[in-house]
């Protein structure tokens, strides 16, 4: 065995810090914010996503204001969306890209009046994001305010989601739809309440402000969810529940040496827009000459699991390598996603990913691998 | 954390229980408890020579693979078929029903750690 690995800088404290250790969670160093990795079981807590509902704290993300009267026409020229066309209480998800046309992160944009945005970044980017926005401001009329530190995010998820969430808010969820955001109150406490999420399941996402409650909105929904199966759930099963549904992950799908054709993203380019934006130019000429790799899904035939930077081979010869991959508790069996080089006949062909020197046999299948029923 | 006072320790998070010539090796409830769900063991062959420090299989979780390391010198003699066809047992048994493999001992085992230098170990990197 190796020894596990210890955390080295002290690691910053989402608010719900106290209800992770009362809960007994494993605590791991993520993007440096100290995070439940699992309460229990992971493959238990994934489970209850699919079958009942599970909560996650995500105070860890970056959350990113712009405001002002150009915010929509600085978006429009920083991020490759179209963010001027989102109405007030949607929201998309996007994109933003240097001059080359690499990812910098993929973002979950809501507007939440004419004049503010609020950007949603990975935690291991939202600096970086922060800045490329404060930059790309230059001229604009809009001001961009990183107010991560103040905002707690909690999400609940799963098909049961909705009715538990129900009884604890004012907000009439049946007009809340899949991408949109509303100021409401959850367990008497106001928050942005909105119908996104990253397992593949219905779901809400819970932004409070400081001071909010977050510990006592995190109480009210387990209180409520729990007769419904509910659990809490760490980022372990957070990231097999996205891989199952095919989302990408930052650091492992997207990196700045891919543009959103490689990643399969192409349609958040909105290369039809009004005006210029960053990385156009390239991502035009992307469009044109189409991706240089393709992402595919494979399931292995063993139970060896093939992981991020492991070689796949096809008829014994690379042509390409893993981004991620995990035991997948709704199939039974390893999955993964891998960039392949454009040109690889991915139809047919024995298919294999070296796992530490052996290869172990693949089936190449579409992505995503798992769609709940709608 | 559970740390039995009748075995031996390695520091790569091995048991051994030494019982007429025999070890019998599996992982610690740390190492267990550290790794999360376990989805495949691979102890190493029936028949396999192994050496002290040197790796013979793999543990694999959701999060990650490691490595065994023998905690002994000898030829393999058996192995935990029930752990290779359930990997759960490991973490939720790993000093019973989850034990990886046997091993006849070449010669006297060296350098293991008594209960209370594990113990001690696992503090400094719990």
């Amino acid at each position: 065995m190796s020894a596990p690995a210890a955390a080295t800088a002290e690691p910053r404290r989402t608010p719900l810090y106290e209800v992770h250790e009362r809960l007994g969670a494993a605590l791991v160093d993520f993007a440096g914010w100290l995070m439940p990795l699992r309460y229990g079981s992971e493959a238990g807590e994934h489970r209850a996503v699919r079958e009942a509902a599970g909560l996650f704290d995500l105070s860890h993300m970056g959350e990113i204001h712009v405001r002002g009267p150009q915010a929509d026409a600085l978006l429009d020229h920083a991020l490759v969306g179209h963010l001027s066309a989102v109405a007030p209480g949607r929201a998309r998800y996007t994109m933003i890209t240097a001059e080359d046309g690499g990812v910098l992160d993929d973002l979950i944009v809501y507007r939440l009046a004419a004049d503010d945005y609020l950007v949603v970044a990975n935690a291991a980017n939202s600096d970086a994001v922060a800045a490329a926005l404060r930059e790309r401001a230059s001229g604009f009329d809009a001001e961009v305010a990183d107010e991560s530190a103040e905002y707690a995010l909690i999400a609940v998820q799963g098909p049961r989601a909705a009715e538990i969430l129900a009884p604890l808010t004012d907000a009439d969820l049946s007009d809340i739809r899949y991408y949109a955001g509303y100021f409401h109150t959850v367990a008497g406490h106001p928050v942005l309440l909105a119908r996104t999420g990253y397992t593949g399941e219905d779901g809400f996402e819970i932004f409070l402000r400081p001071g909010s409650g977050a510990a006592a909105v995190w109480d009210a929904l387990s209180a409520a969810g729990e007769p419904h199966g509910l659990v809490p759930a760490g980022l372990s099963a957070r990231d097999t529940l996205r891989l199952e549904a095919g989302m990408p992950l930052y650091g492992n799908e997207l990196t700045t040496e891919v543009t959103p054709y490689e990643a399969g993203l192409g349609r958040v380019v909105k290369l039809d827009k009004p005006g210029d934006f960053v990385g156009r130019a390239a991502l035009a000429a992307r469009a044109r000459s189409g991706p240089s790799r393709t992402l595919v899904g494979l399931v292995a035939r063993g139970r060896r699991v093939p992981r991020q930077g492991y070689t796949v081979l096809r008829e014994d010869q690379p042509v390409g390598v893993v981004t991620s991959g995990a035991p997948s508790p709704t199939l039974g069996r390893p999955i993964a996603v891998a960039y392949v080089d454009a040109g690889v006949d991915t139809a047919t062909g024995a298919f294999a990913v070296d796992v530490r020197g052996r290869a172990e046999p693949v089936d190449v299948v579409e992505l995503p691998f798992y769609r709940r029923e709608a | 954390m559970s740390v039995p006072a009748e075995l031996g320790y390695t520091s790569e998070h091995e048991w051994v229980a030494i019982n007429e010539g025999v070890a019998t090796i599996g992982i610690t409830a740390f190492a267990a408890e550290s790794l999360g769900d376990i989805v495949f063991v691979e102890p190493p062959e029936v028949g396999a020579t192994v050496a002290a420090g040197e790796p013979c299989g793999e543990v694999e979780s959701t999060k990650s693979v490691s490595e065994i390391y023998a905690p002994v010198n000898g030829e393999v003699v058996d192995i935990n078929r029930a752990a290779v066809d359930e990997p759960e047992l490991v973490g939720t048994d790993p000093y019973g029903q989850g034990w990886l493999f046997k091993v006849e001992l070449a010669d006297e085992p060296a350098d293991l750690l008594t209960p209370e230098q594990y113990t001690q170990l696992t503090e400094g990197e719990g």
